[in-house]
C-alpha cells in the first residue's frame, strides 16, 4: 500500500508539474498585446531575409554519435540491476560485469579507431 | 476510540477520523504535498537569477542589479511582471503545438525531478525505490524540448543550436549516469532516502571523488554552463534554440535553466555531500533543510564561478573531452570500485555501523583506487601533451626550414 501511494504522488505530481508552467503562459497570453503582422512574425536570421528551407538534411556525425550514445545507454540500463545488486554478489559476479562492460567497451575502441568520433 | 494527534504528519490519520473516506484523504494529501515540493523551485528561481547575476558582476568587476528592492532583491520580480506583458510572437512557419509545448515541457522536466529529492529525514516528495532511475529517466526529457524547440521554430539558428544540443547532451549523458553507478554500488540502493542515510558514517564524496567530479562535470554540460555553453552561445549561433521565443514562453525556458543548474547541484550535494545530514539533524530534522541548502550553495556556487570564468569550448574538444576522457575514464572508475568493493569484502571491512569509524577502513581503499584512477589519468594528459608539443615543434621546424629554403633561392 505505502509503495501504491509513493507512485500515486508521482501521478498527482506529473499532472501539477505542467499546470505549472501552463498557468503563467495563460496569464501571459491574457496580459499581453497581440497584434500579430507579417514583418513581425518572419523570421529572424543574419539581417537578410532567410534563404530557402530550414528543415534540411543534417550532418551525418550526429547520427554517429546517436548511435554510440545508444550502445553505452543500453549498457548502463543493464549496468543498474548489477549495481544495485553488488553487495551480494562474488568475485564471479566482478568478472562477470567485468566481460560485460569489455564486449561494449570495445564498441567504443573500434568506433575510436575506425575515426567515428573526430569532428570533420 | 484514541484520538488521532492531528499535526502534520499525521493529516490523513485526522482526515480518515473527521469521516474522509481513506482513498480520498491520501489523494487530497498527494495533492497538497505535490503543490508544496512544486512551488518551492518556482519561488526559489526568483532568488537563484539574481544570486547568479551578483556573482557574476562580483566576478567581472560590477555591483550587478542593486536598484529593485533592498540588495536588489525584487529584480527578477520586476522582471517577471515586464515578461507578463511582452508580445508573444510565435513565427511564420512554426509548428505551433509543438512550438508551444516546448516551453511547458522545458519547465515540468525540471520540477519532476524535485518529486524524489530527500530535504530532511522525513521530508520527501515520494521515496521511490528506483529514485536514481527516476531521476535519470526524467532529466531526459529536457533533451526532447531541446529538439522540440529547436526544429519546431523555423529558424536555422534555432535549428543549429538544436543539433549541437543533442549532441552535448546526449554525449553528456553517459559519464553523468556511469558516475551514478558508483554510489548505487557502494550503497546498494537506489531510493535516495536510503542513499543519504548509508551516507551517515562517511560521504561519498570521499569514497568515490572521481565519480563525482564527473558527476560534476556532465551536470555543467548537462545544464548548458559554461564552458559547455554551445546550445545557447550568443555570439555564434545567437541563442540557439530558443532564439524565436518571447514573452513568457521565453521567460520559461530560462527559469527552467536556471533550476535545472540549481536541481543538478541539489543532486550533487544529496548524493555525494551527505544530503541533510549534520550535527543534531537526527533530534531535529528539519535542520535537515539548513544543511542540505548549505551544501547546494557551495557546489552552486563553484558553477557560477566557473560559468564567469572560463571561455566557451569548441564543439570538437566538447566530444573529444567526453568521448575519449570522460567516459573511458567513468567505465574505468566502475570498474576499479567494484573490484576494491569485493577487496574489502574478502577482508571483511565492511561498515557494520552507520558511524565514521566503522566507514573509515572502506573509505582509505576506496579513496587510494581512486588516486590511482587520477595518476593514470594525469599520465596519459602528460603524454598528451608532449606529443602535442613535439608535434608544434616539428611543424614550426619544418617551417623554418622552407624559410631558410627560400632565402637561400
Amino acid at each position: 500500500m505505502a509503495v501504491l501511494n509513493e507512485w500515486a504522488f508521482i501521478g498527482v505530481f506529473f499532472s501539477i508539474a505542467w499546470v505549472f508552467p501552463f498557468l503563467p503562459i495563460l496569464g501571459a497570453r491574457l496580459l499581453a498585446p497581440r497584434k500579430p503582422n507579417s514583418i513581425k512574425q518572419s523570421t529572424y536570421e543574419c539581417g537578410v531575409e532567410t534563404v530557402g528551407d530550414t528543415w534540411v538534411q543534417f550532418k551525418v556525425q550526429y547520427y554517429i554519435y546517436g548511435l554510440i550514445f545508444l550502445v553505452f545507454d543500453v549498457e548502463i540500463v543493464f549496468l543498474f540491476p548489477w549495481a544495485l545488486a553488488y553487495n551480494q554478489l562474488d568475485m564471479f559476479g566482478f568478472f562477470s560485469g567485468l566481460l560485460f562492460v569489455f564486449f561494449l567497451f570495445d564498441a567504443l575502441i573500434y568506433a575510436w579507431r575506425k575515426d567515428a568520433l573526430e569532428w570533420v | 476510540m484514541e484520538q488521532a494527534v492531528c499535526d502534520i504528519n499525521h493529516l490523513a490519520e485526522c482526515l480518515v477520523q473527521s469521516g474522509v473516506n481513506r482513498d480520498l484523504a491520501n489523494l487530497l494529501l498527494s495533492l497538497g504535498g505535490a503543490v508544496l515540493v512544486a512551488t518551492v523551485p518556482l519561488v526559489t528561481v526568483l532568488f537563484l537569477i539574481l544570486t547568479e547575476r551578483k556573482v557574476a558582476a562580483r566576478v567581472q568587476d560590477r555591483l550587478g542589479p542593486n536598484r529593485v528592492g533592498p540588495f536588489g532583491l525584487l529584480q527578477s520580480v520586476a522582471d517577471a511582471v515586464k515578461m507578463l506583458t511582452k508580445e508573444d510572437i510565435t513565427p511564420n512557419g512554426a509548428d505551433k503545438f509543438i512550438y508551444n509545448l516546448a516551453p511547458i515541457i522545458s519547465f515540468a522536466s525540471v520540477i519532476l525531478i524535485w518529486a524524489v529529492i530527500p530535504f530532511t529525514p522525513l521530508h520527501i516528495g515520494a521515496d521511490l525505490s528506483i529514485g536514481i532511475l527516476y531521476f535519470v529517466a526524467v532529466a531526459s526529457i529536457g533533451t526532447v524540448k531541446i529538439m522540440i524547440a529547436g526544429w519546431s521554430s523555423n529558424n536555422k539558428y534555432a535549428l543549429l543550436g538544436a543539433f549541437r544540443t543533442i549532441a552535448q547532451l546526449l554525449s553528456y549523458e553517459v559519464p553523468m549516469v556511469l558516475a551514478l553507478l558508483v554510489p548505487v554500488m557502494i550503497a546498494g540502493t537506489m531510493s535516495m532516502q536510503e542513499m543519504v542515510q548509508v551516507q551517515g558514517g562517511m560521504w561519498f564524496l570521499f569514497m568515490a571523488p572521481v565519480a563525482a567530479v564527473m558527476f560534476f562535470i556532465a551536470n555543467l554540460a548537462e545544464t548548458g554552463r559554461a564552458p559547455f555553453d554551445l546550445l545557447e552561445a550568443e555570439s555564434e549561433i545567437i541563442a540557439g534554440y530558443n532564439i524565436e521565443y518571447s514573452g513568457f514562453k521565453w521567460g520559461m525556458f530560462m527559469a527552467g535553466e536556471f533550476i535545472h543548474a540549481f536541481t543538478a547541484c541539489l543532486l550533487a550535494a544529496v548524493i555525494f555531500l551527505g544530503g541533510w545530514w549534520g550535527p543534531g539533524v537526527e533530534q531535529v530534522p528539519v535542520l535537515g533543510f539548513l544543511y542540505l541548502g548549505l551544501k547546494t550553495a557551495v557546489v552552486y556556487l563553484l558553477a557560477l564561478v566557473i560559468r564567469s570564468t572560463v571561455p566557451r569550448v569548441r564543439i570538437d574538444q566538447l566530444m573529444t573531452l567526453n568521448w575519449k576522457w570522460l567516459v573511458p575514464i567513468s567505465v574505468g572508475n566502475v570498474m576499479i570500485t567494484a573490484f576494491l568493493l569485493q577487496v574489502v569484502k574478502l577482508l571483511g571491512l565492511q561498515p557494520q555501523s552507520g558511524d565514521l569509524l566503522a566507514a573509515l577502513p572502506q573509505t582509505i581503499i576506496l579513496l587510494l583506487g581512486n588516486l590511482v584512477l587520477v595518476a593514470i589519468v594525469v599520465q596519459a594528459l602528460r603524454n598528451q601533451g608532449r606529443a602535442q608539443r613535439l608535434a608544434d615543434e616539428a611543424a614550426k621546424h619544418d617551417d623554418e626550414q622552407t624559410a631558410i629554403v627560400a632565402v637561400g633561392d
